[in-house]
């Protein structure tokens, strides 16, 4: 595994669709992410944003359109195995019989990609990096909500990956380790050029990493591009849900 | 339920396909060996020794009215080698073991700990079915032994001391090793790992299908139980036919 020599993927998501149970989730989501950016997905609880990162990493069938890595169908057959990806999971989805230490090796051991020691040094490192120590022969039950959250982040840089799908990463953090998680994400991305997803509700995060923003309402994206851009957009949606704070109503959220 | 068949045939075929890599999966394997036995072998004890105790019981005292006692030990060994050991045994398993099969599989597809193994490119089958089904094929024959073995006693125990029938050890055991050929052991376990293939196939498929949350669970569960027991049932009865045609 050779980290400097690699390259973050593109990733096209064109005219998806996707409904559960007759409820349209996914109304024709288009978009291109470039190798080595930082995409931010926003948008109010339910829009969808979850479903459609299932969708860009492969979990999801689409019902209409497709999801395109470098190019190539992403269901085509052995697209996927060509890439290393990786997704944080909004609730964590670390495997609750093993341990912390295997949780976040699990990747290079069941593939084979170093021996043992030096896997464990490799997780000890990457626990550092979220601000764990010595938690490695903890179960996953014995963590906080907040900790799942850095195990899982650390299980995905484990991989070196070239895309990392992140799930609100910093929801359950405290602040300062949000900001940490926010640096990780860019210097991850500046290191290996990795390309990264990132969905969150943290408007300073956002802005803070983001080379592109989208925002998602009800399925559909309502806005897309540079930060500065997306706030100025004079959308009525956007401008709500990008302003709204405590002295508003919340129902003005979502409208 | 036979909506499933397509399914769980797809995924003995893909489960028979990663076979190869069973040899990387074994410590897997001898976890779920572990656990199997540790799970099972005590009920299995109780439950072959009453059974074989129950036969007797049943059949000793019509035997011995007709002065047929010297049958008994060929009557309680035959059937349980060819019948009630792999049956039970089957049905005990589906209960211990698929339940648990499916809750755990269950539970990681309810909480996205399988997504989690797709995206990192692990195989849920190599990594979870495999195993289990490699581990459940082997460990339900080998019960399947015991429990002959258990329910033979339970049998003597009972025709020795009870009254009406009061025949000796070495009667029992006599008419036992007369009555009994090694084809009818080959019988009984042909039918335990055939079973053990529906048990874990039935129940691995039922978990990695669940939907609907925590809920979801408790409802694969007890459809792991059900189906496998009845397609146990089943299966036996074709089986028993098959058996009888190929023993001809
Ligand atoms: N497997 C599923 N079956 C049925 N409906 C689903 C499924 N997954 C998601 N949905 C529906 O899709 C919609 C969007 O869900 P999604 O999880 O993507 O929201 P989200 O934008 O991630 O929200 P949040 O910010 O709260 O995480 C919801 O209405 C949800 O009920
Ligand atoms: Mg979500």
């Amino acid at each position: 595994m050779n980290a400097t020599a690699q390259q973050g993927v593109s990733l096209q998501a064109r005219d998806v669709c996707k409904s559960y149970a007759g409820q349209l989730v996914l109304k024709g989501i288009d978009f291109q992410v470039e190798r080595g950016e930082v995409f931010v997905l926003m948008g109010p609880s339910g829009s969808g944003k979850t479903v459609l990162l299932k969708h860009l990493i492969g979990l999801e069938v689409p019902d209409r359109g497709e999801i395109l890595i470098e190019g190539q169908p992403i269901h085509s057959p052995g697209v996927v195995d060509r890439y290393r990806l990786a997704m944080v999971f909004q609730s964590g989805a670390l495997l609750n019989s093993l341990s912390v230490a295997d949780n976040v090796g699990l990747y290079l051991s069941e593939h084979r990609l170093h021996p043992p020691e030096t896997i464990a040094q490799i997780v000890a490192e990457k626990l550092a990096l979220v601000g764990l120590k010595g938690i490695e022969n903890k179960l996953p039950s014995e963590l906080s909500g907040g900790m799942k959250k850095r195990v899982s982040i650390a299980r995905a840089l484990v991989i070196e990956p070239q895309l990392i799908l992140y799930d609100e990463p910093t929801s359950e953090l405290d602040p300062l380790i949000a900001v940490t998680i926010g640096a990780e994400i860019l210097r991850l991305n500046q290191r290996i050029h990795v390309t990264s997803i990132v969905v969150t509700h943290d408007r300073d995060l956002a802005f803070g990493i983001a080379d592109r923003i989208a925002l998602m309402h009800e399925g559909e994206l309502i806005a897309l591009g540079p930060p500065d851009q997306v706030k100025a957009d004079p959308h009525p949606l956007v401008q709500r849900f990008l302003q709204a704070d405590f002295r508003f109503n919340p129902e003005s959220i979502t409208p | 339920m036979f909506q499933n068949f397509g399914e769980m045939l797809m995924l003995l075929w893909r489960t028979a396909w990663a076979l190869p890599m069973t040899w990387r999966q074994r410590r897997k394997v001898f976890d779920q060996l572990f656990e199997i036995g540790n799970a099972s072998l005590l009920m299995a004890c109780l439950l072959s020794f009453f059974i074989g105790g129950v036969l007797a019981l049943q059949t000793g005292p019509v035997l011995a009215e007709r002065g047929l006692t010297n049958f008994i030990g060929q009557i309680v060994g035959l059937s349980m080698c060819r019948e009630l050991a792999p049956a039970m045994m089957a049905m005990l398993i589906a209960g211990r073991i698929g339940s648990s099969m499916a809750a755990e599989l269950g539970s990681m597809t309810v909480y996205q700990e399988i997504d989690a193994l797709r995206t990192m490119n692990i195989n849920p089958i190599q990594y979870l079915v495999l195993p289990r089904l490699v581990a459940i094929s082997f460990a339900l024959p080998v019960l399947v032994v015991f429990s002959i073995l258990v329910g033979w006693l339970g049998g003597a125990v009972v025709s020795v001391s009870n009254y009406q029938i009061a025949i000796s050890y070495e009667g029992y055991f006599n008419s036992l090793r007369d009555g009994i050929d090694l084809i009818d052991l080959v019988n009984g376990l042909f039918k335990s790992a055939a079973f053990a293939v529906v048990i874990g196939l039935v129940s691995c498929h039922q978990g990695l299908h669940t939907i609907g949350g925590p809920r979801g669970i408790g409802r694969s569960v007890t459809k792991a139980v059900a189906n496998s027991i009845i397609l146990i049932l089943i299966l036996d009865y074709f089986l028993t036919r098959l058996l009888m045609h190929l023993d001809r």
